[in-house]
């Protein structure tokens, strides 16, 4: 089945370019039919029907209410549930981010925004000291439902500053859970989770997902929806190479796949969805099926989600492999501006072909 | 010390059974009317009467309560260096007042949240003894399941938060139990507890900020013992008059070494704080160890200055001179009653001792509420892997 993926690139905030792409979509990923739903729209519809069902609920962060969010996220929630239940921040991450915790500390369920998780990194001592580890220290009787929810990872043209995924740093946290939506279905049934769930848990999102629309299920449409936390999905089912990876980066997988497909290798692509926990026994599955690895990430290489996929899979699987694993990752550098250099500095689809081909012994 | 009115009745002082760990008071609670001994200074606000009400019963349970709390203190420090307590240790003797005064003053709906130095603001929370022994030797039975630590106690049913290692983090997490508070419509407040070191950190200046703009119901107590681990406040604070740092929120300069004192403002900051949001109380107070076990408190400052303090502004001494001259007690009736409290505390050491430590499985328990079948690993992951259930 062929399905019409419309993306809009935003640009200098506001402006945007509307390009038709077609591409192929399994027909068993999806239910059959209809309704599409862009991830933008998954996300705010999520948080907008838990705060419906839980008054406990309530949205925290710098410019969610009045200027309907940064990135448009939290747009309608001011005026559906008013001020008591949606606060703007000063720019004061390492205060309202305490203040958040010290708040899920008393039962309340925060889900605190962070304009992109670069600036987390201003409050990373409460994501880590006050919220993952509190359960722990107080054997069981301080417990965090907290969400750390926001854009991570690469923008287009924004910077070093604004370009780091964070992902590895905070998925080697015990007590954390991280989770990494790529479709709209994965964006409503994830942030359904992450909020309902008493834990705290760090909902990575990306800023050149939000406008992309995906088909969406009538179930994945039913305010009860709700996925596992811990569960990766295979999106595409193959036999020759698995190829491992999360967020925006699946995208480029599946059309990775279908290049491959092109030259006679399958490859199976698995959409984490939960960085940790991490789904290893599904991972390890489809390695001991194809006997290749590739795994994919956007982030810095260097002690990375993929570094510990690779790990993984040798400890556990290392007699079912027929070639050396592969990490395509960003490069190790901080982000440049110049949009070619910034090219080079991500993973392009050519990049995951040839590793994959690499990994297939079908090239050097 | 000002007295405003003796009372001359001799009250029945009722001999303490010998189970030792209900608190025993006299059953007097007349109102007795005292000035504390040093005026309270305020910055944009009223300050409270000088004149406090108290009782008998009150007074007599401040000075066994600090009894209890000195002790405490004085039994980790012998058991730091018999080496039974390791890692960090953070001693509060000198500074009991201020724990006692603020429970004498809120309910145990009112929320608390301090730093490391948590043992005695623990149990004013009424935590027990035997669980802070069993928590600072790491046992099965402490407060925390010996998985915390010294600088971990929590009483969440007292709504204690804690105990935080961050210097400075309990600011915010304060303000966000008062924000819920708030949320909640409760007409309950929090007491976020801090030092003249923390005082300087930027998330104070940025919760107290919110906290100032959103009407939250949050009292900053900064306990101003007048050292930074070793740096005194005139070498970190451009300006130590922490009552007045919060600029647009008004502040109270308190006696914190003045249990009576500590009381009056706590229930004016309480009332303060519901109505009109946010406060600073400043208490001036002091700590006869030194930061940590593992500093002598002589680098900087000098035995005299520690000695001194001790003879002139001791809370417990002043408790005791207040109890033998409104005639509520004798001087044989509080050495015993201290007599007790340190059987009290022995006991509890003793028993302490004697509770195994966490079963080894222990290691992973506590991690998540909810843990969805995750996997988690030992040092040696192929030795030592569990599935969280």
């Amino acid at each position: 089945m062929w399905g019409i993926l419309r993306q809009r690139a935003v640009v200098d905030g506001g402006l945007s370019l509307r390009r038709t792409r077609s591409a192929l979509v399994s027909a068993r990923s999806y239910a059959a039919g209809s309704k599409e739903m862009t991830v933008r729209d998954a996300l705010n519809s999520a948080i907008d029907e838990e705060m419906s069902a839980d008054p406990k609920v309530f949205v925290m962060g710098e410019e969610v209410g009045q200027y309907q969010g940064a990135y448009k996220i939290t747009k309608g929630l001011l005026e559906k549930y008013g001020p008591e239940r949606v606060y703007d921040t000063p720019i004061t991450e390492a205060g309202f981010t305490g203040i958040g915790v010290g708040a899920a500390y008393a039962g309340l369920k925060p889900v605190v925004e962070f304009m992109t998780f670069n600036f987390s990194m201003q409050a990373i001592d409460h994501i880590i000291n006050s919220a993952a580890k509190s359960n722990y220290m107080s054997a069981g009787q301080i417990n965090v439902p907290i969400v750390f929810r926001g854009p991570n990872g690469a923008a287009a043209g924004v910077g070093a500053q604004h370009s780091q995924c964070y992902a590895a740093w905070y998925a080697s946290v015990p007590g954390l859970k991280v989770l990494a939506p790529y479709s709209a279905e994965d964006a409503r049934g994830l942030l359904k989770a992450a909020i309902r769930d008493p834990d705290p848990v760090v909902f990575l999102e990306n800023e050149l997902l939000y406008g992309e629309s995906f088909p969406i299920s009538e179930e994945a449409l039913d305010s009860s929806f709700c996925l596992p936390i811990g569960k990766a999905k295979i999106e595409r089912e193959g036999k020759d190479v698995t190829i491992v990876t999360f967020s925006k980066m699946v995208g480029f997988a599946l059309k990775a796949a279908e290049k491959l497909a092109e030259e006679g290798i399958s490859a199976e692509v698995i959409n984490l969805r939960s960085i940790r926990p991490l789904d290893r026994a599904t991972i390890n599955a489809s390695v001991r099926k194809t006997s290749r690895l590739v795994t994919v990430e956007e982030g810095f290489p260097q002690h990375g989600v993929c570094a510990e996929i690779c790990a993984s899979v040798v400890e556990e699987s290392f007699s079912y492999l027929d070639a050396p694993v592969e990490r395509i990752a960003g490069a190790d550098v901080p982000m440049p501006y110049a949009a070619n250099l910034e090219r080079l500095a991500l993973p392009q689809v050519e990049d995951i072909v040839r590793a994959a081909k690499r990994a297939c012994y079908r090239s050097k | 010390m000002a007295l405003s009115r003796l009372s001359l009745r001799s009250n029945p002082f009722l001999k303490p059974s010998t189970t030792s760990i209900r608190r025993h008071v006299s059953t007097d609670t007349t109102p007795i009317t005292i000035e504390t001994a040093v005026p309270f200074e305020s910055h944009l606000c009223d300050a409270p009467s000088r004149s406090v009400v108290t009782s008998s019963s009150e007074i007599l349970s401040f000075f066994r309560d600090m009894a209890r709390m000195r002790r405490t203190e004085i039994a980790a420090d012998s058991l730091y260096k018999a080496k039974m307590i390791r890692g960090f240790c953070h001693l509060y003797d000198g500074q009991e007042a201020l724990a006692v005064g603020m429970e004498a003053a809120i309910t145990k709906k009112d929320a608390i949240i301090t730093s490391y130095r948590d043992h005695c603001t623990f149990l004013g929370r009424g935590g027990e003894l035997v669980e802070a022994f069993s928590e600072l030797m790491g046992r099965k039975r402490g407060c925390s399941n010996g998985k915390g630590g010294s600088m971990h106690f929590y009483k969440k049913d007292a709504c204690f938060y804690g105990g935080h290692g961050i210097v400075g983090a309990q600011i915010p997490l304060g303000c966000g139990l008062a924000f819920a508070q708030k949320y909640s419509k409760e007409e309950f407040v929090t007491f976020a507890l801090y030092g003249d070191g923390a005082a300087n950190q930027g998330q104070l200046f940025e919760a107290l900020n919110i906290a100032a703009l959103w009407d939250l119901p949050a009292i900053l107590v900064c306990e101003n013992n007048h050292y930074g681990m070793g740096t005194a406040t005139w070498r970190s604070a451009k300006s130590p008059a922490y009552f007045k740092r919060g600029d647009y929120v008004p502040g109270l300069k308190v006696d914190g070494m003045d249990a009576l004192a500590v009381k009056q403002a706590c229930k004016f900051a309480k009332e303060h704080a519901l109505k009109n949001g946010p406060i600073v109380l400043e208490m001036d107070t002091y700590r006869y160890h030194g930061h940590s076990m593992s500093d002598p408190g002589s680098t900087y400052r000098t035995r005299d200055e520690v000695s001194g303090v001790r003879q002139v502004r001791d809370p417990i001494e002043r408790v005791r001179k207040l109890l033998l001259s409104y005639d509520i007690a004798t001087e044989k009736e509080l050495k015993d009653m201290e007599k007790e409290v340190r059987k009290e505390v022995d006991d509890a050491v003793a028993q302490a001792k004697e509770s195994p430590v966490p079963e080894p499985s222990e290691l992973f328990t506590n991690m998540y509420v909810k843990d969805c079948g995750v996997e988690s690993f030992g040092a040696d992951r192929k030795e030592l892997k569990v599935t969280l259930t």
